[in-house]
């Protein structure tokens, strides 16, 4: 009980921080945000920019206002030069978007990253596993975008399998929504798959070379089921740190990927902000995918203590 | 005395599926064909970008529009310009080789930031622990609560301001992206400078050292630092890596050096993608190749060096 | 090579032993060479019957006991000589065979239960699994066995051990447990590789007891394999040491005892702390180190630590062969407790004398 008590309060402490950072970030504009934001606007807009954002008054009361705010789901507005629409309800449309979007890259990843891992350490050592262990490390250097491109026109624009632009809701169809995915998703899982592939597969190695391995052999049971029942779970562990420790740049390149495909997520919405000025906007967001980040590793730390019983009775 | 080939069979018999031998074969990389291939190209590529205003090579921005072809001058087409020309009139390898100078000043710069406050931060936490210890460790965690791409972005965007007025002068946009770079590389830098330290300091010749009077800062940094460098030293040349691809997503997302004033790889990528993927792809796959050339090689070269050091400490 | 029975006589009689060994070698390639583990051993043992298997660490007899269950890797690794079970060549036999006799015909309770058991997996289910496979009964019969198994080991309150992992019980509740799960499909042959060696000498005693109990109550055959003869003295029916890779001497127990041959059997005797000798006496340690497996000796292993070691010991390497006493087989030429033996530790210990200075020491 105590245990759960201390991460709770570690994890306001975070979510406190990263919102203070996100709110401050606004001041880190220089000379005038508001001439930042609206260089042309009216002087209704400008006084307008002012007044929502209590950009007049002190620090601690700007950030409580809009810590205020942001929690009853007020994320500011888009201002053009005479006019302003809120942001909350662009980013309710565009974060399934991204939520989807990074899902089927973690799912895609896993399936294929946790037999290959499987075989290649059954097989260490043989030309084989040399072989795809080259491919990998070749596949680990190329960043996602690059390959985002590089798929992007190859099956976009020469070979016109897929489109290379665009999203379609998931309950426009299930291949009307797919099609759209498919690119986006084997871009960022690809460098993602390298990763995984290789940290389990030394991980795996070790554990196969375990007592415990030869003695669940010595039972007479099966080398499939010695293989995934006994020596993948202890690897399962590591399994998570790594997901944990590669979410964070799933997200990164989820942002970059969304606009390489104008997928409209949260990462193409941050982009546009940045082209159009909507340093409020930008903060929003960029708010909103911190906590989610942080909401995550929450996530991730409740699972960690499932899978290792060690964990969970302090014992590690 | 080295190892007995009694001990070696025995410990052999451990191994239920891996060739033990192999396998610690591979462990010991000599510096082979790969890793001459790395430094060779991290060679060119460095004294290229650093003589980039020497080498008898076009002007970046110099356009020679009479030579622009309908379609596109695509490489390997005319002798006077190797990489072929952009739309607007520009030598590719021109541009290349100044992007180079531009991309990896910014990685080069970021990764010594992050290596050197990082580095200092974590020997002082894994030294001094307690709380000094705890201070260091929260505000390393509280950085990386935020995806490293996003905290990247958004210092960059909000301390760049308005795109339309791209910073100059003492703090132009390439020294923002190297502060923010480097703000985003110290805390995983720091964290291995920590955990390194954490392993050496308890070493015996510490408390050698300190037995002998020597001062806490002499102690971290004539004993400590030596040992925990080359750790760090794979690490820091994986991170140049990744701090290059960095520069190629923030150029993507909006946020960088402006293509219009230099080229860097990042920007060149960014602006090609926009205006010439789907007819004249070459000039988004120039500076792709010379990215994913540049990572790779570093990501070798760190994992030969990372090789070296692992065998160094078996052997203590 | 002549062959040892447990205990049933001396006219041997091929298919009543359970497992037979005839020249069994294993080799290992390594960077450095052929590393000769495991040199040419051979032995027989009925149901019902104790073997053990003494030497110091790197003699080969832990790989001799994976490598007669086939549990070794097949990269590497070069297998020689026959081992029958039940009658049956099984030193050839591929992985599908194997499996059919782990668990079910045969077992091997490990050295270190900490890390021998699953650390992540409920050591009931480690014992179930066991069970369901091999012999495919339900889960609730499985479940029952397992409960009976840990009571049988001597597990207090089962249905609690059941549902725990590894790291909540003590190194005998682990031993206890792993020896439940090599036990649970009832094995006519089990192998007991070590098995104290990880535990508190108070723990050490009730384990052997343990695996005493079982098998006069499953009447199976059992080969306990340790560097101590402690260990062995009076559990075994029949005893077989092991040197660098070979077997010197092989006995029944009371024999071995009474009459030792070989000047290693001797010396590993003599290594064993008396509770009656003078406190800060010197251990009788063995010095020198064991060969060099890979370029083995041309004439007796143990020569250049062997305090009765001649010349033609170094030439020549004596077979291992029964002598006077049927059933006792030793490989020596100067025999302890014989006169050429006693001519030969003479000789060595006169020349000794004789090259150290005035004033020895």
């Amino acid at each position: 009980m105590a245990f759960l008590l201390r991460r709770l309060v570690r994890v306001i402490t975070v979510v406190l921080f990263v919102t203070f950072f996100s709110y401050f970030l606004l001041n880190l504009l220089p000379g005038d945000p508001v001439t930042s934001i609206a260089p042309f606007g009216t002087k209704e807009i400008k006084a307008q920019i002012r007044h929502e954002n209590h950009l007049d008054e002190s620090v601690p009361v700007q950030y409580f206002s809009w810590l205020k705010n942001f929690v009853h789901g007020d994320l500011g507005n888009y201002y053009t030069p005479s006019s302003s629409s809120p942001v909350s309800k662009d980013v309710k449309t565009r974060f399934p978007v991204s939520m989807q979007l990074v899902l089927y890259s973690l799912f895609l990843t896993l399936i294929v990253a946790i037999p290959l891992a499987v075989f290649t350490a059954y097989v260490a050592g043989s030309r084989t596993d040399r072989i795809i262990n080259t491919v990998l490390f070749g596949a680990f250097s190329v960043p996602d975008f690059a390959l985002g491109l590089v798929l992007a026109y190859i099956v976009g624009v020469k070979l016109r399998w897929l489109p290379n632009s665009g999203y379609a809701p998931f309950g426009s169809g299930l291949w009307n929504h797919a099609k759209y995915m498919i690119l986006p998703t084997i871009s960022l899982a690809v460098a993602q798959i390298a990763g995984f592939t290789r940290v389990l597969r030394s991980d795996m190695i070790a554990t196969l070379q375990e007592d415990f391995i030869t003695m669940a052999k010595s039972k007479g049971i099966s080398g499939k089921r010695v293989l995934w029942r006994h020596a993948l779970r202890p690897s399962s562990l590591t399994l998570l740190t790594v997901a944990g420790l590669n979410i964070g740049a799933l997200i990164g390149g989820t942002v970059v990927i969304e606009t390489i495909f104008q997928a409209p997520g949260l990462g193409l919405l941050l982009t546009q902000a940045i082209r159009g000025r909507q340093f409020i906007a930008l903060q929003s967001t960029v708010a909103i995918i911190a906590i989610a980040y942080v909401l995550i590793n929450v996530l991730i730390d409740i699972l960690y203590s499932v899978l290792d019983p060690r964990v969970r009775s302090g014992a590690l | 005395m080295a190892l007995s080939s009694t001990d070696l069979g025995a410990n052999l018999a451990k191994i239920p599926t891996a060739a033990g031998v192999k396998v610690e074969k591979e462990a010991r990389k000599r510096l082979g064909i790969t890793g001459w291939f790395a430094v060779s190209w991290l060679s060119v590529i460095s004294l290229a970008a650093l003589l980039a205003p020497w080498l008898p090579i076009a002007a970046p921005k110099a356009d020679f529009l009479d030579l622009v072809e309908p379609n596109g001058n695509p490489p390997f087409h005319m002798a006077a310009h190797i990489l072929g020309l952009d739309g607007n009139g520009h030598d590719m390898l021109a541009q290349t080789i100044h992007g180079a100078r531009v991309s990896l000043q910014i990685a080069l710069g970021a990764v010594l930031m992050g290596m050197v406050i990082g580095g200092t931060l974590g020997l002082m936490a894994g030294y001094f622990k307690g709380k000094i210890d705890r201070v260091i460790s929260t505000v390393f965690d509280i950085f990386l609560a935020v995806p490293a791409l996003i905290l990247a972005m958004s210092l960059v965007a909000f301390l760049a301001g308005d795109p339309a007025k791209p910073p100059t002068g003492i703090f132009n946009i390439e020294r923002i992206m190297t502060l923010a770079l480097g703000i985003v590389a110290t805390p995983p830098l720091g964290r291995i400078a920590r955990a390194s330290t954490l392993t050496w300091s308890e070493r015996e010749f510490v408390m050698a050292a300190r037995a002998q009077g020597a001062k806490n800062f002499k102690i971290m940094f004539v004993e400590i630092l030596p040992n925990v460098l080359p750790a760090m030293l794979s690490i820091a040349l994986l991170s140049v890596g990744v701090v290059v691809i960095a520069e190629g997503g923030l150029s993507l997302l909006g946020v960088g050096v402006n293509f219009t004033d230099k080229p860097s790889w990042g920007n060149m990528i960014a602006q090609y993608a926009q205006t010439d993927l789907n007819d004249h792809p070459w000039l988004v796959f120039t500076p792709i190749i010379a990215v994913f050339l540049t990572v790779l090689s570093l990501n070798m070269l760190g994992d030969v060096i990372r090789a070296r050091f692992d065998a160094r400490e078996t052997t203590l | 090579m002549s062959e040892v029975h447990g205990g049933t006589g001396d006219n041997p009689q091929q298919g009543e032993a359970l497992i037979a060994l005839r020249d069994v070698t294993t080799y290992f390639k390594t960077p450095r060479g052929l590393v000769r583990a495991v040199d040419g051993v051979s032995f027989t043992l009925d149901r019902g019957k104790t073997l053990g298997i003494v030497g110091e660490s790197g003699c080969g007899k832990s790989v001799l006991s994976k490598s007669v269950m086939g549990l070794l890797p097949k990269r590497n690794v070069v297998r020689g000589g026959s081992i029958t079970f039940e009658g049956r060549e099984i030193g050839k036999a591929g992985p599908n065979e194997l499996r059919e006799l782990w668990g079910n015909q045969m077992a091997m309770v490990f050295q270190d239960p900490m890390t021998a058991l699953n650390p992540v997996m409920r050591t009931g289910k480690q014992i179930t699994e066991s069970l369901r496979h091999n012999l495919g009964v339900t889960k609730e019969f499985a479940n029952e066995t397992a409960l009976q198994l840990l009571t049988s080991v001597g597990i207090p309150e089962p249905e609690r051990r059941l549902r725990q992992y590894p790291f909540e019980m003590s190194g005998g509740m682990r031993q206890r447990v792993m020896i439940a799960i090599a036990l649970a499909c009832g094995p006519k042959l089990l192998f007991a590789d070590e098995p104290t060696t990880a535990l508190d000498v108070t723990v050490q005693a009730q384990i052997l007891d343990l695996l005493d109990a079982q098998q006069a109550e499953r009447f199976m055959a059992m080969i306990l394999v340790t560097h101590d003869l402690g260990v062995v003295a009076g559990r075994a029916d029949d005893i077989m040491v092991m040197y660098a890779g070979q077997a010197v001497e092989k006995a029944p127990t009371r024999t071995l005892f009474a009459q030792m041959r070989h000047p290693y059997t001797e010396a590993l005797l003599k290594s064993i702390p008396k509770l009656d000798q003078p406190s800060h006496m010197r251990l009788d340690a063995i010095s020198g180190r064991p060969p060099d497996l890979v370029h083995p000796p041309s004439g007796c292993r143990f020569a250049a630590r062997c305090p009765y070691a001649q010349e033609r010991c170094r030439q020549e390497a004596p077979p291992l062969v029964v002598h006077d006493t049927p059933g006792h087989e030793y490989a020596c030429w100067f025999p302890v407790g014989t006169p050429e033996g006693a001519e030969a530790l003479a000789k060595n210990q006169a020349a000794a004398i004789a090259a150290t200075p005035a004033g020895g020491h």
